[in-house]
C-alpha cells in the first residue's frame, strides 16, 4: 500500500515537471534553442497570478488565463530583444544568452520586490482527499494531472492541425525554404515562444496554488528538472515532455522512499547523464543521422 | 590606442584617490565623538528576512529608548548591512563594519549558518560580536575553546532540543518520535542532535529519521515514510519556509500527531502557507512570549505596538530589543569611551541583568542562562502554554 501511495505522490510531483517541460521542449522542438529562461518564465507568471489573485482580487481561472497571456506578451519581448538578433549566430552563443537572460530575470525580479517568498491564499481551489484503498490521492493533484494532459492534446493539436502549426514545422525543418515558401519565419518563432511561455505562465499559477510558497528563485531547480525530463522524453517531442516528467517524478518519489531523500536531486542529473550517454535521443526520439 | 592608455591611467588614479578618500574618512574610530557606532549585520532580504527585520525593529526600538539619556553625553548609531541570508555576504559585512566603519560592538546575524561565518572576523579584530539569535552551540565556543569576542542574547540549541524532548515525554506522553531535519543548517542539526539525546534518555524510541534541503517543495514522499513509522510525535527543528509547507503536507496525507519546532517557525509566514488548520496541535520552544503576562514584556510590547502600527512583536524583535540593553548595560559599565575590548570584558560579567526575554547571566562559555517558553498555535495564533526554568 505504502508503494502505491509513493507511486501517487510521484505522479503528482511528475505532472509538474511534465507541465514545465512542454514549453521547454516545444521550444526546442521548433528553434533548436535550449530556452534556460523557461523556469524564469515559470517564475514570473507565478507572480503575476499572485498579485491578480491578492491585489486585483481574481479567483483561480482569470488569474491563470490573465498569467498566461502576460507571460506570452513576455516570451515574446524576450525572444524579440535577446534571441533574436543571434537568430544566424551560433548555437552556444544562443545558450549562453539563454543562460543570461535566466539570470537577468532571476535578479531583476529580486532588484524589483526583494527575495523575500510570498505565500498563495490557500482556499484557491478546493482541495480534498479521494481515499482509495488507503491510498489518499489530493484532488489538487488530479486537477494538475488533467490541465498538463489537456494541455499536451491542446499543443498537438495546435502543432500538427493548424496553419501556424504546420508553419512552425516548417520552420523547424528547414527555416531558409520555409522562407522562399512565403512563410513569416519571424512571426513564426514569435508565436512558439508566445505559445511556450503562455505554458510556462500556467504552471506558474497551478505550481503557486498547489505548493503555496513562491520566491524569485523558485524557478531554477523545476527548470532544470524539467529540462531534465524534456530530453529524458526526448527533447522537441511533446508527447515525449509529458511521458518524461511522470517519469522523473516517479524516480524522484521512489529514491525518497527508498530513505535517500537527500539523493533526490542527484537521481534527476543522474538520469540527464545516463539519457545522454546511452540514449541521447530519448524514449520517444527518432536516431536521426546528421546530414552530410 | 594611446588615448586608452591615458583614459586607463586616469581611472586607475581617480580609483586610487577615491579608495584613499574612503580610508581618511574612515580613520574615525567607534566611540569618538558624541557617537556609539553599532553595527548591524542582519538578514533584510533573503530567505531569513522575516527574522533580521524584526530584530532590527526590536533594536531600533530600544536605541531610541536607550538615546534619551545616552551613556556619558553620547549616543548611540546604528550601522546597518544587509546579508542577504548568505554567508558569503554576512562575511562581507562583517569585514566593511570592522575596517571600514570602525564599529564599537557588532550585532548579527539572526541566523546561526551566517553568525558563524563572522566569528573569524571578529576574533581577529577584537571587536565584539553578539548574535541576538543564533542559537548553535559552536558559535560561541567550539570543541571546549571559547571565542572571546563572540556572545549571544539567546539560549543554545541543546536547550531547545532538551526543552523540546521533556516536554514531547512528560506533557504529551509521547513515547515513539520521529525527526526530520533540514540537513543544510546548523541550527537544524543542533537540535535535533540534542532531542534524541534527551528523548532516548528518558526512555522514549527514535523511530524514523529522515531529512530535507532547504528550498525543496515536495515532501510527500518522505511524509508517507514517516507515516508508516507510526511516531506518536514528529520534531521538525527547522524554518518556517520549509515548515509550512511540510505541516501542510503532512496533514494532508493524513499524519495528526503533535508536530514540535524552534524558534525557526517563528514567523507570520508559517500561518500564510501551512494555513491555520495545519497548525492545529503544534508547539515551539521560544525565548519570549507576547503574551506572558509579566510586567516587563507587558511594557515592551505596548512599546514596541506604539511605534510600529499596532504589530505584535516576535521573539526576534523581543531578542533584537534585549541585545541592545545587553550592550548598553555593559557599555554603562565599562564607561563611554570603553575600546571595544574593555565592552568584551564587561559583556563576559553581566549578571542577573533584567531583560524582555528573561533575567541573563551568561556561563563560562559567553552562552546566557534563562528561561524558555512554549508555545501552542491554535487557530493560527500562538498561545502561552508553560515556561521552563534552566
Amino acid at each position: 500500500m505504502e508503494l502505491f501511495q509513493q507511486l501517487v505522490n510521484g505522479i503528482s510531483l511528475g505532472s509538474i515537471y511534465a507541465l514545465i517541460a512542454l514549453g521547454y521542449t516545444m521550444v526546442y522542438g521548433i528553434v533548436k534553442l535550449i530556452n534556460f529562461a523557461h523556469g524564469d518564465v515559470f517564475m514570473v507568471g507565478a507572480f503575476i497570478g499572485f498579485y491578480s489573485i491578492t491585489v486585483l482580487d481574481l479567483s483561480f481561472f482569470p488569474a491563470l488565463l490573465i498569467s498566461m497571456a502576460a507571460c506570452a506578451v513576455f516570451g515574446v519581448i524576450i525572444e524579440r530583444i535577446a534571441y533574436k538578433p543571434l537568430r544566424n549566430a551560433t548555437r552556444i552563443a544562443a545558450l549562453i544568452t539563454a543562460i543570461g537572460v535566466s539570470l537577468m530575470i532571476e535578479n531583476g525580479m529580486i532588484f524589483i520586490r526583494g527575495a523575500q517568498l510570498e505565500a498563495y491564499p490557500t482556499n484557491l481551489l478546493p482541495s480534498e482527499n479521494i481515499d482509495i484503498f488507503g491510498v489518499s490521492i489530493k484532488s489538487q493533484s488530479l486537477l494538475i494531472l488533467g490541465v498538463s494532459l489537456v494541455l499536451m492534446m491542446i499543443l498537438q493539436i495546435i502543432v500538427h492541425k493548424t496553419k501556424i502549426g504546420k508553419a512552425m514545422r516548417a520552420v523547424s525543418y528547414d527555416a531558409e525554404a520555409a522562407k522562399l515558401m512565403g512563410i513569416n519565419v519571424n512571426n513564426t518563432i514569435s508565436a512558439t515562444f508566445a505559445i511556450g511561455s503562455a505554458l510556462a505562465g500556467a504552471a506558474g499559477v497551478i505550481f503557486g496554488t498547489y505548493y503555496i510558497k513562491i520566491e524569485p528563485l523558485m524557478g531554477v531547480l523545476p527548470g532544470l528538472k524539467a529540462f531534465v525530463a524534456a530530453v529524458l522524453g526526448g527533447i522537441g517531442i511533446i508527447p515525449g515532455a509529458m511521458v518524461g516528467g511522470l517519469l522523473l517524478g516517479l524516480i524522484e518519489a521512489l529514491v525518497s522512499a527508498a530513505g535517500f531523500s537527500l539523493w533526490r536531486d542527484a537521481a534527476a542529473f543522474v538520469v540527464l547523464i545516463l539519457i545522454l550517454i546511452f540514449l541521447p535521443q530519448g524514449l520517444f526520439g527518432k536516431n536521426k543521422r546528421e546530414k552530410v | 590606442m594611446k588615448k586608452n592608455k591615458l583614459a586607463g591611467i586616469l581611472l586607475s588614479v581617480s580609483l586610487a584617490a577615491g579608495a584613499l578618500a574612503g580610508c581618511s574618512d574612515s580613520e574615525k574610530s567607534g566611540s569618538d565623538g558624541d557617537t556609539i557606532k553599532i553595527g548591524a549585520n542582519l538578514e533584510l532580504t533573503g530567505g531569513g528576512a522575516s527574522y533580521g527585520q524584526s530584530v532590527v525593529e526590536g533594536m531600533e526600538l530600544a536605541i531610541g529608548e536607550l538615546n534619551k539619556e545616552g551613556i556619558d553625553g553620547k549616543k548611540f548609531k546604528l550601522v546597518k548591512y544587509d546579508n542577504k541570508s548568505e554567508a558569503a555576504e554576512a562575511t562581507g559585512g562583517a569585514t566593511k563594519l570592522t575596517s571600514q566603519d570602525k564599529v564599537s560592538v557588532m550585532v548579527g546575524a539572526a541566523t546561526s549558518t551566517n553568525t558563524l561565518a563572522q566569528v573569524q572576523i571578529a576574533n581577529d579584530k577584537k571587536i565584539p560580536l553578539i548574535t541576538p539569535t543564533g542559537t548553535n552551540s559552536d558559535i560561541t565556543s567550539k570543541d571546549g575553546k571559547v571565542n572571546d569576542f563572540v556572545f549571544r542574547t539567546c539560549f543554545i540549541d541543546p536547550f531547545q532540543g532538551t526543552v523540546a524532548a521533556n516536554f514531547a515525554k512528560d506533557t504529551l506522553k509521547a513515547k515513539t518520535a520521529a525527526i526530520y531535519i533540514d540537513s543544510s543548517s546548523d541550527y537544524s542539526k543542533g537540535l535535533a542532535a540534542a532531542f534524541k539525546e534527551a528523548f532516548t534518555e528518558g526512555g522514549g524510541t527514535i523511530v524514523k529519521e529522515e531529512s530535507f534541503v532547504q528550498k525543496d517543495t515536495d515532501f510527500q514522499a518522505t511524509l508517507t515514510n514517516i507515516k508508516s513509522a507510526k511516531p506518536d510525535f514528529v520534531f521538525v527543528p527547522a524554518f518556517y519556509e520549509e515548515v509550512g509547507l511540510i505541516l501542510k503536507q503532512a496533514r494532508e496525507s493524513g499524519i495528526d500527531v503533535p508536530f514540535m519546532g524552534g524558534d525557526g517557525w517563528d514567523s507570520p509566514k508559517l500561518i500564510e502557507i501551512a494555513g491555520a488548520d495545519a497548525l492545529e496541535n503544534t508547539f515551539i520552544t521560544n525565548h519570549y512570549s507576547a503574551e506572558d503576562p509579566d510586567e516587563k514584556i507587558q511594557g515592551f510590547v505596548s512599546a514596541f505596538k506604539a511605534k510600529y502600527k499596532d504589530k505584535s512583536p516576535d521573539a526576534f524583535a523581543a531578542l533584537g530589543y534585549d541585545t541592545a540593553y545587553f550592550i548598553a548595560d555593559a557599555i554603562k559599565r565599562a564607561g563611554g569611551d570603553a575600546t571595544p575590548e574593555k565592552i568584551k570584558d564587561a559583556l563576559e560579567s553581566t549578571d542577573g541583568l533584567a531583560l524582555v526575554s528573561g533575567k541573563m547571566k551568561l556561563d563560562e562559555n559567553h552562552n546566557p542562562i534563562k528561561s524558555a517558553s512554549i508555545l501552542k498555535y491554535v487557530n493560527g495564533e500562538q498561545k502561552f502554554e508553560t515556561k521552563v526554568n534552566p
